[in-house]
C-alpha cells in the first residue's frame, strides 16, 4: 500500500542495486528506430555482443522517411543508407522490424501502442525523447541515448536512478474547442521547461479519467517537454478496451489474467508522491506558443509578453524568442501570418486527431498560399482514415495528404520549412532550426487550430473559424 | 573494460550564455543522418555559428579565437534539454570539450554526458558569471574542474561545483561506462525475466 505505480513498476522490473547506487533496470519492451540504433548496433559489434531478447525489441522506420516519395532507394543516399543498415541490422539479429512494405511502419510511439505492444505495467525504452507517450498506458517508458539503446540491445537493461512522482492532477471538463494538447501545453507553461527536472509525472483527476487513451498519449507524449523524462496515466478499463484485440495484445486466458495484473499497478489510493499540483480544466483555453520553447505559451486571446514583464529568468530567452519568431510584445498572437499547417506527429498524429480535425474542416478551404499539410502517424492510422473518407475530406480542403512518418516534426526528411516560414504546427517541440530551416518559425498548437490556421492563412481562434462556442 | 578514472579536467574554457540550450541547438537534426558519430564535432552549433542567411561567420563565441581550442564549455540552465539525441553529447565531445559548467543540465543530456565521460557539473548562476569574467579577461587561463572535489579552479579562486553522487561515483572509479557492471548482472536478469509474463511472450 501507499505506493505509486511507478514504485511497483520498479520494484517489479529492479534487477539489483550498482555499486553507484543507481539500479539495474530491466528494460521489457525495447522500441528502436534508424536514427540512434545504428550507432548502437555497431558498439556492439565492437564489443562482440549480440541482442540479449530480440523477441523484446521492435524496430520501426519513421524519423528519415519521405512522405511523398516513398520508393526506394530514396533520393536522399543519406536517408536511404539509414533504412537500409536497419534492415540489415533487424535481420541480423532477428528483431521484428515493421518496414515500409508491412503496411505496419510508423512513428515509433504510434506503432507501439497501435499493435498492443505498449502494454501497462511495463518498462519501455527507445532511443528517442517523446518515449514518455507509452505512460499513457501505466508503462514506466524512457526516453535513452544511443550507448543506452545498446545497454539494452545486450543486457535489456539499463542503469537508472528512481525518480522522483509529481501528480497532476487535473479536474473538471474541459471546454469546447479544448483539448488533450491545450492541456499540456498549460502545465508546461506552469511548471516551467525544466520543471520536471528528476521526476515522472502521475496525470490523473476527473479530466484525465475521462480522456481517450489517444489523448492521454498526447499529454504524456509532451512531459519531456516539461523536464519529465517519464509521464504516465495510471490503467483503467479505457485502456483495457483500447488493448483489448490488438495483433501483441494477451489473447484468451491470458487475457483476463494480464488484465488483473495491469490493474495491480495502479497507484494506491493513499500513495505518497513527492509533489502535487491540481488544475482546473475549465481554466484551460486554447493555447499556442510564441516562442521558441513549449513553454513559452499563452491562450489564443493574450498577447505576446513584454520581456521586461516576466520574472528575470526568463527574460533573456523571451527577448531572443521574440526576435526570432518577428513578433512584437504586446501585440495579439491572433492574426499572425501563417505560411504552412503541419498535422502529423507522435504528439497529433493519431486517429482521433484527423477524425476530429475532418469533422470541422469538412466543406472548408486553405487560404491560399498556405501550403497545408496532412501526415498520418502511421500506416495503420492512414489506412483507416483513407477507408474513413477523412483523407478525401482533406484533399478537398486542399490539404496534402502523406504517407506515414515523422515529417515535418524535425528536419531530417524533405518536408522542412524554408526560409523564415512561419508554421502551425501540432507537433511538440518549438525550437530554433527544429523543423529544418534554421530561420524557420514554429507555433504549437492543437490539430484544430492547425486547421484554423490553414483556413484562415494566420493564427486564429479554432472556436471562432468553426463556430464551436 | 577498465575505463580512464576521470578526477581532473583541465584546460582552457569558453562562456556560451543562455538558458535552454537545445539539443537541436547544439547539433540540428539534419546533421543527425548518418551511421556513426564520427564527424559530428564540426557541426556543434553550426545553425548560431554560420549565419543561415549570408553564410557567414556569426559574432558566436565559438567563433571568437581567443577561445580556440577551449575544452571546458560553461552556459546556463537547462543545458541540453530537447531530445534524447547522444548526438549531442557526442558531437560536443568530438569538437573538443570534455567537460560542461552550467546552472542546470536537461536529465538525458546529463545522463548521455556521462556514459560519454563527460562530467557535467552544476555550479551557481554567480560562480558561473564570475568565471566568464575571468576567462573573457584572460582567455587562456587555465581551468581545472576537479572531479573528485567537485570544485573549479581558476586563477587560485574555487568555485564549488555539484555533481549527483552516481555520476561522481563512476567518473572518478572509471566506471562511467555502466555496459560492464550490466553485463555482469545478466544472470539475476534473466531471473527478474522470468518474474514477468509479458517477458515470456513476443
Ligand atoms: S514525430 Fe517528431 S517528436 Fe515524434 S518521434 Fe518523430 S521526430 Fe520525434
Amino acid at each position: 500500500m501507499k505506493e505509486t505505480l511507478l514504485d511497483k513498476v520498479w520494484r517489479a522490473h529492479s534487477v539489483r542495486e550498482l555499486a553507484n547506487g543507481q539500479t539495474q533496470l530491466l528494460i521489457g519492451t525495447h522500441l528502436i528506430h534508424e536514427v540512434t540504433s545504428p550507432q548502437a548496433f555497431g558498439m556492439l559489434r565492437d564489443l562482440g555482443l549480440k541482442v540479449l531478447k530480440p523477441h523484446r525489441t521492435f524496430a520501426t522506420v519513421d524519423h528519415i522517411v519521405p512522405t511523398d516519395e516513398r520508393e526506394e532507394p530514396f533520393s536522399d543516399s543519406l536517408a536511404d543508407e539509414m533504412i537500409k543498415a536497419l534492415r540489415q541490422n533487424c535481420a541480423e539479429s532477428g528483431v521484428t522490424f515493421f518496414d515500409l512494405p508491412t503496411g505496419k511502419q510508423g512513428i515509433v510511439h504510434i506503432v507501439g501502442p497501435e499493435q498492443g505492444i505498449t502494454q501497462p505495467g511495463t518498462t519501455i525504452a527507445c532511443g528517442d525523447s517523446h518515449t514518455s507517450t507509452h505512460g499513457a498506458f501505466g508503462a514506466i517508458a524512457f526516453g535513452i541515448g544511443t550507448s543506452q539503446v545498446r545497454d539494452v540491445l545486450a543486457t535489456q537493461t539499463m542503469a537508472i536512478r528512481k525518480p522522483k512522482v509529481r501528480r497532476i492532477e487535473v479536474n473538471g471538463k474541459l471546454k469546447p474547442g479544448v483539448y488533450a494538447k491545450d492541456v499540456i501545453l498549460h502545465i508546461i507553461r506552469k511548471l516551467g521547461v525544466n520543471g520536471g527536472l528528476g521526476y515522472a509525472y502521475e496525470y490523473a483527476g476527473s479530466t484525465f479519467d475521462a480522456f481517450t487513451q489517444e489523448e492521454r498519449m498526447t499529454v504524456c507524449n509532451m512531459s519531456i517537454e516539461g523536464g519529465a523524462r517519464v509521464g504516465y496515466v495510471n490503467p483503467d478499463q479505457t485502456t483495457f478496451d483500447y488493448l483489448k484485440g490488438r495483433p501483441y495484445s494477451p489473447k484468451g486466458a491470458e487475457w483476463d489474467a494480464a488484465v488483473a495484473r495491469w490493474q495491480s499497478f495502479a497507484s494506491d489510493a493513499d500513495a505518497v508522491y513527492d509533489d502535487v499540483v491540481v488544475y482546473n480544466a475549465e481554466d484551460i483555453a486554447p493555447t499556442v506558443t510564441w516562442g521558441i520553447n513549449p513553454g513559452q505559451a499563452i491562450f489564443i486571446d493574450e498577447a505576446v509578453p513584454t520581456p521586461s514583464e516576466l520574472p528575470e529568468k526568463d527574460r533573456a530567452t523571451a527577448i531572443e524568442a521574440i526576435e526570432h519568431m518577428h513578433l512584437r510584445a504586446g501585440d495579439p498572437i491572433k492574426g499572425t501570418k501563417v505560411d504552412v499547417a503541419f498535422l502529423g506527429s507522435c504528439t497529433n498524429g493519431r486517429l482521433s486527431d484527423l477524425q476530429e480535425v475532418a469533422t470541422y474542416l469538412k466543406g472548408r478551404t486553405v487560404k491560399p498560399g498556405v501550403k497545408a499539410i496532412v501526415v498520418p502517424g502511421s500506416q495503420g492510422v492512414a489506412s483507416i482514415a483513407e477507408s474513413l473518407g477523412l483523407a478525401e475530406i482533406f484533399r478537398d480542403a486542399g490539404f496534402e495528404w502523406r504517407g506515414a512518418g515523422c515529417s515535418m516534426c524535425l528536419g531530417m526528411n524533405p518536408d522542412k520549412l524554408v526560409g523564415e516560414q512561419l508554421c502551425a504546427s501540432s507537433s511538440n517541440r518549438n525550437f530554433k532550426g527544429r523543423q529544418g530551416s534554421p530561420t524557420g518559425r514554429t507555433v504549437l498548437m492543437s490539430p484544430l487550430m492547425v486547421a484554423a490556421a490553414a483556413v484562415t492563412g494566420e493564427i486564429a481562434d479554432a472556436r471562432e473559424v468553426f463556430g464551436l462556442r | 573494460m577498465a575505463l580512464e578514472k576521470i578526477t581532473q579536467v583541465a584546460g582552457t574554457a569558453i562562456y556560451v550564455p543562455g538558458d535552454d540550450i537545445d539539443t537541436d541547438r547544439i547539433i540540428p537534426a539534419r546533421f543527425m543522418k548518418c551511421v556513426t558519430f564520427d564527424g559530428l564535432g564540426e557541426f556543434a552549433f553550426i545553425d548560431v555559428r554560420v549565419d543561415p542567411t549570408t553564410g557567414r561567420k556569426t559574432e558566436h563565441p565559438l567563433n571568437d579565437p581567443r577561445f580556440a581550442g577551449a575544452s571546458i564549455l560553461l552556459s546556463g540552465s537547462n543545458f541540453g534539454c530537447g531530445s534524447s539525441r547522444e548526438h549531442a553529447p557526442q558531437a560536443l565531445y568530438r569538437y573538443g570539450f570534455r567537460a560542461i559548467l552550467a546552472e542546470s543540465f536537461a536529465e538525458i543530456f546529463f545522463g548521455n554526458s556521462t556514459t560519454l565521460g563527460i562530467p557535467c557539473m552544476v555550479l551557481s548562476p554567480e560562480d558561473l558569471r564570475a568565471i566568464a569574467g575571468l576567462i573573457e579577461a584572460n582567455p587562456k587561463a587555465e581551468v581545472i574542474v576537479d572531479v573528485t572535489e567537485s570544485k573549479v579552479t581558476v586563477a587560485d579562486m574555487d568555485f564549488a561545483g555539484k555533481l549527483p553522487p552516481h555520476a561522481h561515483e563512476a567518473l572518478v572509479n572509471g566506471k562511467w561506462d555502466a555496459i560492464a557492471d550490466l553485463l555482469e548482472g545478466i544472470p539475476a536478469v534473466e531471473k527478474t525475466a522470468a518474474e514477468l509474463p509479458y517477458m515470456q511472450r513476443a
